[in-house]
């Protein structure tokens, strides 16, 4: 062996533990994620990604998809309970309750150091940060989640059958009433009284509480207090909305009986089996690949006021995380919703862009130029209030969707069922009054 | 003396990876949740404390565990027999001499097959009111739009005939088995005697497949209390838990309520309730199996 070569090779194990050490120091976060809509999401989170350790060399990020909502949720309490818990991830935005009492997140005020940091934070719709941030024993609020893939409900109407019932096409239902009146034109019988097109259907399996907010917020009834230890499910205004749903269905009869099944919704509306239907702004994209008839997207309709919960998910930091990894998640999301990335987040899922900023990118712009129906799930933003969510939320929830369930069924009218939702709601929630 | 020794050694060798596994996912999991049952749950800084029987009490006094554990009673008693008179009425048709035998075989296996949350999706669409198969089908005769999953009179029975669909397939393979091994010379014995294929079917074909149909409801009975895949896609347990069942409600307590101590206790139960019902299959067949 000469010496030249002794050189080179010792050269080269020089470089290798060189570029080992590099990789040690570069802050690593392993980052849970969700998939609640169709589409190829994880290539573009994947993407995203890569896209961002180009940037940031001195960051490497683990993106995990962690399945629905419910099995993300469950992996994370899982890896908490175990210590085991990822630096990152994307969950419910109601899921922070259950993700406070666990001590398991961290306060993005406490991680927000620069002035630059502060207004990031102040960036966000504030429809959206209602379901970010709880009120702070010393005053203020205290922000645990950062919007990210977040939506609202929103109703779809079939053109042609506005058309061939007398309607304008153009117009949707503004109000209530409105709502009822058109829906009973929509609504098509056969010779033997079979319905054959319903007016207007609301989906009520799986999480009903969602779409009922649709109807109590325009009816200015509030369903939790921003704390999460209080529920009104049986103030007059929230018995007043279930009543109309019921109503709907029961005395209309224009809208179909029973529980309305939320996945077959879409298709139900595609196979012109209903004129009107409310469901999220996520299925925006499913509905304009697959209904063969120009369809329109509207706010949800007024009785006192305007008004539709928020839903979706947000970012949450861990308190697993060491400093170093708690400053690499801040920079992360940051720059996964800086306004460029979440309009082309916003462009290729149909969830809504979380920031004004982000609806004036150029990308946005030439987006919703040809394609107007984002818009209309943004200027309802104005009127959103955020998503039912309190201590020990999924029981909670189940309470009010039992009650809800039981009007819609006709086994309790509808103030009995809210009546024992309350009562529910207030034995579970004693503990953290 | 020595080789004994060395044999009873290697014997405890050969039994020691079975018995680890059995230990650490069967038998340690059991004793742990029945500690968990007597416990609080953990949250956050609050570790678990023992509380007794309060878990047990809660459950007790929770209206949507007894009307789980009656739909649960309603889905194994809807089930079992029919899924088992199923599989027995299948294979016997697919063991004759029938044209087309094979396919037939084929097709009756396929639900088995298939993942129980594909088969879900299926379903679902079925049951859809309006354009959905079943609604299709009866409006032929002028029936239809009867929202089948979300009114609570039909519900649990549409979640019900599900689970015959996809586990009758399966009983039926063990019943095949089964009738291949019954000689054909008692067959032709009988046949000498003068006996009909009823009376034949009655008193020598269904004794001789009894340590089948132990061994069936044996597995009926526990899917009975274990199947509940198909519910997470159907109805989420709804209209008003009309279709939750135990196994279906235990998950929600502990997975999405993180109720572990309540979820152990229920857990418990559910576990008394298939031992008990195993020790009354097996004493019953003591009397009336007879195994070749």
């Amino acid at each position: 062996m000469n010496l030249a070569k002794i050189l080179r090779t010792t050269a080269m194990a020089a470089a290798f533990a060189a570029m080992a050490g590099a990789a040690q120091a570069a802050t690593e976060l392993t980052f849970y994620y969700p998939i609640a809509v169709g589409g190829a999401v994880t290539k573009i989170i994947d993407g995203m990604t890569a896209d961002f350790e180009k940037a940031n060399p001195d960051i490497k990020i683990k993106p995990v998809y962690a399945g629905s909502y419910q099995d993300t949720i469950t992996k994370i309490m899982t890896a908490v309970k175990g210590g085991d818990a990822p630096q990152l991830a994307v969950a419910l935005s109601t899921d922070m309750f259950t993700l406070i009492d666990e001590d398991a997140i961290v306060p993005f005020d406490e991680m927000a150091k620069t002035d630059a940091d502060k207004a990031w934070m102040k960036s966000f719709y504030p429809g959206f940060m209602a379901n970010s941030q709880t009120p702070a024993k010393a005053g203020g609020m205290t922000t645990w989640g950062i919007p990210f893939q977040r939506s609202t409900i929103v109703l779809y109407w079939n053109k042609e059958m506005f058309k061939e019932a007398g309607l304008d096409p153009e117009v949707p239902p503004k109000t209530w009433a409105e709502m009822t009146a058109m829906a009973t034109k929509l609504t098509k019988r056969d010779a033997s009284g079979n319905v054959t097109q319903w007016g207007v259907q609301i989906p009520s399996s799986g999480f009903p509480y969602w779409l009922f907010q649709g109807l109590t917020t325009p009816n200015d009834a509030m369903l939790m207090n921003a704390a999460g230890t209080e529920t009104y499910f049986d103030k007059p205004g929230v018995i007043e909305a279930l009543q109309y749903w019921v109503d709907l269905s029961r005395k209309e009869k224009v809208h179909p009986p029973g529980i309305v099944e939320w996945g077959t919704t879409p298709k139900d509306f595609f196979e012109k089996k209903v004129a009107i239907i409310w469901t999220t702004t996520g299925n925006l994209t499913n509905v304009k690949d697959n209904a063969k008839f120009p369809f329109g997207v509207g706010m949800l309709p007024a009785n006192k006021r305007l008004g539709s919960p928020t839903g979706g998910g947000n970012f949450y930091v861990f308190k697993k995380a060491s400093p170093e990894q708690r400053a690499a998640a801040l920079r992360f999301i940051e720059w996964m919703t800086s306004p460029e990335r979440a309009a082309a987040w916003s462009i290729a899922t149909g969830y809504v862009a979380v920031s004004p900023a982000a609806w004036e990118t150029p990308a946005m712009k030439a987006y919703v130029k040809d394609f107007a129906a984002p818009l209309v799930a943004r200027d309802q933003l104005q009127y959103a209030v955020a998503e039912l969510s309190t201590h020990d939320n999924q029981r909670v929830t189940k309470a009010l969707n039992d009650g809800l369930q039981a009007a819609l069924t006709g086994a309790k009218s509808p103030a009995d069922a809210m009546k024992d939702a309350q009562r529910e709601a207030d034995r579970i929630l004693k503990d953290y009054r | 003396m020595l080789t004994g020794r060395r044999n009873a050694f290697l014997a405890w060798l050969l039994v020691l990876p079975a018995s680890v596994l059995l230990v650490v996912f069967t038998h340690y999991p059991v004793i742990g949740t029945a500690w968990h049952s007597f416990m609080s749950t953990p949250r956050g800084r609050r570790p678990a404390r023992f509380v007794g029987l309060e878990n047990y009490q809660t459950m007790l006094a929770d209206p949507i565990f007894w009307k789980a554990f009656y739909n649960n009673l309603i889905y194994a008693a809807g089930t079992i027999p029919l899924s088992v008179a199923l599989a027995l009425a299948m294979a016997v048709l697919v063991s004759s001499r029938i044209p087309g035998r094979g396919l037939l075989r084929m097709a009756y296996f396929t639900p088995t097959v298939l993942p129980m949350i594909a088969v879900a999706n299926i379903w679902l669409f079925f049951y859809t009111p309006g354009y959905g198969l079943l609604d299709q089908f009866l409006a032929l005769f002028g029936l239809g739009g009867t929202n089948w999953l979300g009114s609570p009179d039909t519900a649990l029975w549409c979640v019900i005939v599900v689970s015959i669909w996809k586990e009758a397939g399966f009983f039926m393979i063990f019943y095949l088995a089964a009738l291949q091994q019954i000689p054909p010379d008692l067959r032709e014995a009988a046949a000498i005697e003068g006996s009909g294929r009823w009376y034949f079917f009655r008193r020598v074909t269904l004794p001789l497949l009894m340590p089948t149909t132990l061994f069936i409801t044996i597995n009926a009975v526990i899917n009975a209390f274990r199947l509940v895949d198909h519910i997470f896609i159907l109805t989420r347990g709804g209209p008003d838990n009309a279709t939750s069942v135990l196994l279906f409600y235990i998950y929600e307590i502990g997975f999405k309520f993180w109720d572990e101590g309540l979820a152990s206790a229920m857990t418990i139960v559910l576990l008394a309730v298939l031992a008990a019902t195993a020790i009354a299959q097996f004493v019953f067949a003591e009397k009336r199996v007879h195994y070749q």
